[in-house]
């Protein structure tokens, strides 16, 4: 069946709430608009406002009512319509979400599934566009997802759904609109081990979410002159799939981490401390990276473009890891 | 709740209606077990048995007994950092409150969370939210849960002033109206947020009126007076539960004693606080019930050896083992 990443995620969505009446979804918009980025399209119609639930612009009110609704017995999804608003629930989400179990010695958990789109690519500039999924996965308590295919957009979240703890899913912007063939029967995925999305035996390239298509272009790139990139989809930023990430760069012993997150203190940073700590004595040059420039994302097209990392800045941070060293 | 008496109730005195007579002894026990418990964990703090933060609530006590008298068992609590007392009066054990702060494994929460962080699945107490307005948005949450799930519960919702200025605080009381969910939002006002005034804050000091402006119905209550509050508080807890959408009671309250063990009380004058000492809920049902001296003797007696017991019981705590310090951070229950 051919279909759009954003038809998954609705796919994903229309069925969580045909199996499990425990299950609404509620945001800004998500209802009469028809969501912000048209993934909740139709789902008010068929089925009703009481699940499909207009808020009004309090993202610490719905989240955190989204928090108490789990733990009265619902199966919230909570849209937010950016990463970046967010940040107005952060209260909610790390002070509560985050911390109920441990606090109460585990007699609480919080199933609830938080939806947010993130990253840049659509001259949205600097409220509208940053990748912070990397902060989130810094905080004990949440488990952080980043579905960028098809089959995880259409699996990962009944899987978080029934996960008895709180899950961010990232969506990426971009991805919305690729489109692909997907199973009819396509069902649940796993929502903690990393996929092999191309494999290669000369480099790894370790990415997740937004950067997908663009390290795999980077890869079609490489093989034509030589170069066979092994291309490791995340999925997972919390907990981070350790095992794959060894299986990985014990075979290529080169790494470069693509993350649209800034450099500095990031997700990409603990991926290379990782494998520097785990896989020292299998690497055979400096873990690489490739992130976003340092500044708040600028709204103009060439410079949002010199922000992110691209296909080009990928080969090259390849072609440096693999001339490095033996 | 039960209203728990002593056999010494049937002593009705003369021009008191029994019933008004059980439920005044009901408010002034528990406002003693309350008292009694604060000054406990005051003690034990000066003996370095608590440490963290402590936040006592003498003086208030007629706030937390007076809404848990109007609660059924059914029904959902979400408090304050300042929460012993509704712990208690939910039915937490005092020995489990204390072994909490003592930081023992048979604490209410495995001494995971502390005097700010009571919580509780028995009682369906549910903190212990140390980030002010924080719990709100919670309790909304429960509420809704109950309504998309067709049971009669309230979920009460108690805060400080302080909390009002919080933007948290607005988005729920919006929502709650909004969805017209089944909250009963407690405003303990005790006039002071930590150390600044509520007249340094707030460009309208009163309370239930900002309420009112969210279509809410907003009583204020004296909330020195269990009885006038356990009286608002059937009144509201009735009509939430019967579908008249959330209530707000504001009770107008002032804390003793200062805001942690960390506070020399600088902005609030000694005459400001004697004034509200003479008000003492406790003094004054004592002695608006005529209560004789043996029976109120007796009383102590019962709550003093209650809080002897519970400091026994955390005394003899145990300490998790260390290999379980990263146990709950994730449920262990599985999917479910």
């Amino acid at each position: 069946m051919k279909t759009s990443y954003r038809e998954a995620m609705r796919t994903a969505i229309r069925e969580a709430m045909l199996r499990d009446d425990r299950v609404f979804l509620m945001g800004e918009d998500v209802g009469h608009y028809g969501g912000c980025y048209a993934v909740s399209l139709g789902l008010l119609e068929e089925f009703g406002p009481e699940r499909i639930r207009d808020t009004p612009l309090s993202e610490s009110g719905f989240v955190g009512a989204g928090i108490g609704a789990a733990l009265g017995g619902m199966r919230p999804i909570v849209e937010i319509m950016t990463v970046n608003f967010s940040l107005l629930a952060l209260d909610q989400i790390i002070n509560n979400a985050a911390t109920l179990s441990h606090m109460s010695g585990g007699q609480f958990s919080v199933p609830i599934v938080i939806r947010m789109t993130t990253g840049a690519g659509r001259q949205l500039a600097a409220q509208h566009s940053h990748s912070l999924e990397g902060w989130y996965a810094h905080i004990p308590g949440l488990r952080i997802v980043a579905p960028a295919t098809l089959a995880d957009a259409r699996g990962m979240l009944w899987t978080a759904l029934e996960d008895p703890d709180p899950v961010l899913l990232f969506e990426h912007g971009t991805l919305y609109n690729v489109q692909g063939e997907l199973d009819d029967d396509a069902g649940p995925v796993d929502i903690a081990t990393a996929a092999v999305r191309r494999p290669g035996d000369q480099v790894s390239l370790i990415t997740y979410g937004g950067t997908l298509p663009t390290a795999l272009d980077a890869a079609d790139r490489l093989a034509a002159e030589g170069i066979e990139a092994e291309v490791l989809d995340l999925r997972s930023l919390r907990p981070l799939d350790d095992a794959a990430l060894a299986a990985t760069v014990g075979k290529t012993h080169r790494a470069v981490v693509v993350d649209e997150g800034w450099r500095s203190g990031s997700l990409s940073a603990e991926i290379s401390a990782r494998i520097t700590e785990n896989l020292f004595y299998d690497l055979d040059a400096p873990v690489g990276r490739v992130c976003s420039a340092e500044v708040p994302m600028p709204y103009a097209r060439h410079l949002e473009l010199a922000a992110l990392p691209t296909a080009d800045r990928v080969v090259a941070a390849v072609h440096e890891v693999v001339h490095a060293g033996g | 709740m039960t209203h728990q008496t002593t056999d010494r109730t049937t002593a009705a005195l003369p021009g008191i209606d029994p019933a008004h007579r059980e439920l005044a002894l009901h408010l002034l026990h528990q406002m003693l077990r309350v008292r009694r418990l604060e000054e406990t964990c005051v003690e034990l703090y000066s003996a370095s048995k608590i440490r963290g933060f402590l936040h006592v609530q003498i003086g208030e006590e007629a706030v937390a007994a007076g809404v848990m008298s109007a609660l059924g068992p059914e029904d959902a609590v979400v408090a304050t950092y300042r929460e012993h007392g509704h712990a208690l009066l939910r039915g937490v054990p005092a020995g489990a409150i204390l072994a909490e702060m003592y930081g023992k494994q048979e604490g209410c929460c495995r001494g995971r969370g502390g005097s700010m962080h009571l919580f509780d699945a028995g009682t369906r107490f549910f903190g212990g939210n140390a980030i002010v307005a924080g719990g709100l948005p919670v309790a909304v949450g429960l509420a809704l849960a109950d309504r998309m799930q067709g049971r009669d519960r309230v979920t009460a919702c108690f805060f400080g002033d302080g909390a009002v200025a919080e933007g948290e605080f607005h988005e729920s009381l919006n929502l709650a109206a909004l969805w017209q969910l089944p909250v009963l939002f407690c405003c303990e006002n005790n006039l002071y947020a930590m150390g600044t005034s509520l007249t340094l804050t707030e460009s309208q000091t009163d309370l239930a009126l900002k309420a009112a402006g969210y279509e809410i119905p907003a009583w204020g209550v004296d909330g020195m007076d269990a009885l006038a509050v356990a009286e608002a508080s059937r009144r509201a807890v009735d009509a939430v539960r019967s579908g008249g959408g959330p209530h707000f009671l504001e009770m107008r309250t002032f804390r003793f004693r200062a805001h942690s063990m960390f506070d020399p009380e600088r902005y609030r004058d000694k005459a400001e606080v004697a004034q509200w000492v003479e008000r003492d809920p406790i003094d004054t049902l004592r002695a608006h019930l005529g209560l004789p001296d043996d029976e109120w003797a007796a009383l102590r007696t019962d709550v003093d050896a209650e809080l002897q017991q519970a400091v026994a019981f955390a005394e003899a705590g145990t300490d998790e083992p260390v290999e379980e310090l990263t146990r709950w951070v994730y449920s262990e229950r599985g999917a479910r």
